[in-house]
């Protein structure tokens, strides 16, 4: 069992100039959980993702992890960088470009925070690195340079770079959103296998499949306000919100054939 | 074409060769330390350094080499910079090159993809090490042939160091043309030498970044 953090967002609000990006949000994300934020694009999913790790600054209200606020010692004064560095250290991230450093093999990839962030030696970042690697199902191509792999491997690879760090917390923007379909199927079982860990999970996805059967609670977001949260079912299947029967129909729609 | 003048000269030319070569790889060396310093300054320095820099990359874009030696080589001892011929060239070339360098650095930087920034900022990773271990190395990358074809405009530029009597190349042409009237074979070998040493660099250049692009090219 992985050792799993909780997110708390108290009344978060973000703008981008005169723009309100995320409005009041309040959501409750319970240690060991997978909670899904799914909802049309440009309503504030992924704002509000960065915002638990601080790679996007909120302007008020808190984001605690572990009851502790990230980005600010107080409301409106800022963090030291280290402190932000060592708050970061715990959380994972896996971006919708995978980006993975591609000067590097898939192991440097993967052992360069063991090395740099964790202070481990090379030999022993390396062995983890391959550990980590192995469990996403990539022993055999720890040496490949990300233009070498496909989409899914490189995805991948992202996860292991993420998980090697040991985090209590894992973020995913939009993870399969650039792949391929046929290779949609690989990423996702690397997450419900992390799921299945209990490590907490927040997943930014258009995947209704993953969020229906994986997700212990989805976030419907649309226009940088939170809809509704509540049970996969509940939202998926007995929306009561006209909003998210709109955006189900359009989904389905789109699936249709 | 008269070539007997070079059993005389042919020695003082190649001498002059060797400084002209000597004065590029100084200046391109010096020349592009000091535009990355310029860069990183300006990517991550206060806002008033940032203007300050900018101010001279303007003024140094915008004036002659030329104009930029002779204030440095005959206006320098008035405020107490006394250089002889080569340190002055050097320093004038060093000087001229950089704000041209910086901006090179500044275009390599700014196509690192955000992305690969912000996934070593989310592990953790401190700034120093994400310059070092991100940003120098695909900037760089990025940057290579910008950064080939400028050094390239710089050895060309080395002619001009002749006006303050640093003896490269040109300075020893110079020479040789009024001592024997030879211009047309002198300009002829200096063109020659020229040629010879762009087409070394350019051959070099691109080895070099076949080499250190090989692992980022997508190969199906």
């Amino acid at each position: 069992m992985v050792q799993a953090s909780s997110v708390e967002i108290r009344k978060v609000n973000k703008f981008y100039g005169p723009f309100q990006a995320l409005t009041d949000i309040d959501l409750s994300i319970p240690p060991g959980k997978v909670t899904c934020l799914i909802g049309p694009s440009g309503s504030g999913k992924s704002t509000l993702l960065r915002c638990i790790n601080f790679l996007e600054e909120y302007d008020s209200g808190e984001v605690l992890i572990d009851g502790q606020m990230i980005g600010y010692d107080a409301p409106g004064k800022k963090m030291s960088g280290r402190k932000l560095r060592e708050m970061r250290r715990g959380i994972g991230m896996v971006f919708q470009q995978f980006n993975l450093w591609p000067h590097m093999t898939a192991q440097e990839n993967v052992a360069e925070g063991l090395i740099r962030v964790r202070g481990l030696p090379k030999a022993e970042a390396a062995s983890r690195a391959a550990e980590a690697l192995r469990k996403v199902g990539l022993a055999d191509r720890m040496a490949n340079h990300p233009a070498r792999l496909s989409g899914g491997q490189q995805q991948r690879v992202a996860i292991a770079r993420a998980i090697a760090m040991e985090p209590k917390l894992m973020l995913f923007d939009e993870p399969t959103s650039a792949l391929d379909p046929e290779l949609v199927g690989e990423v996702l079982t690397v997450m419900k296998t992390l799921a299945s860990e209990g490590m907490t999970m927040v997943v930014v996805t258009h995947e209704m499949g993953f969020a229906a059967h994986v997700a212990d609670q989805v976030a419907f977001m649309e226009a940088g306000e939170l809809v509704a949260v509540d049970a996969p079912s509940r939202i998926l299947h007995q929306p009561e919100d006209a909003r998210i029967q709109s955006f189900l129909r359009t989904y389905h729609e789109r699936n249709a054939f | 074409m008269e070539w007997s003048v070079f059993q005389q000269y042919g020695p003082m030319l190649l001498r002059g060769f060797g400084i002209t070569i000597f004065c590029w790889i100084m200046g391109t060396i010096l020349g592009m330390a000091l535009g990355l310093m310029i860069a990183l300054a300006q990517r991550y320095g206060p806002r008033p350094l940032r203007w300050l820099l900018q101010a001279y990359i303007e003024v140094i874009r915008g004036t002659p080499f030329l104009v930029q030696l002779f204030v440095l080589y005959y206006g320098g001892p008035l405020v107490g910079l006394r250089l002889d011929a080569l340190p002055a060239g050097l320093l004038g070339l060093t000087i001229y090159g950089s704000p041209y360098f910086a901006e090179i650095f500044r275009s390599g930087f700014n196509a690192v993809p955000k992305g690969q920034i912000e996934a070593a900022r989310a592990i953790g990773m401190a700034e120093v090490s994400i310059i070092r271990r991100i940003l120098l190395p695909l900037g760089l990358v990025s940057a290579l042939p910008a950064l080939v074809n400028f050094s390239i405009i710089l050895t060309k530029e080395t002619v001009i160091l002749s006006i303050i009597t640093v003896p490269e190349l040109m300075y020893q042409v110079s020479r040789m043309s009024t001592e024997t009237f030879r211009y047309l074979e002198a300009n002829f070998v200096l063109a020659l030498f020229f040629w010879g040493l762009v087409e070394a660099i350019s051959r070099l250049g691109r080895r070099f970044e076949t080499r250190i692009t090989q692992h980022l090219i997508e190969r199906v």
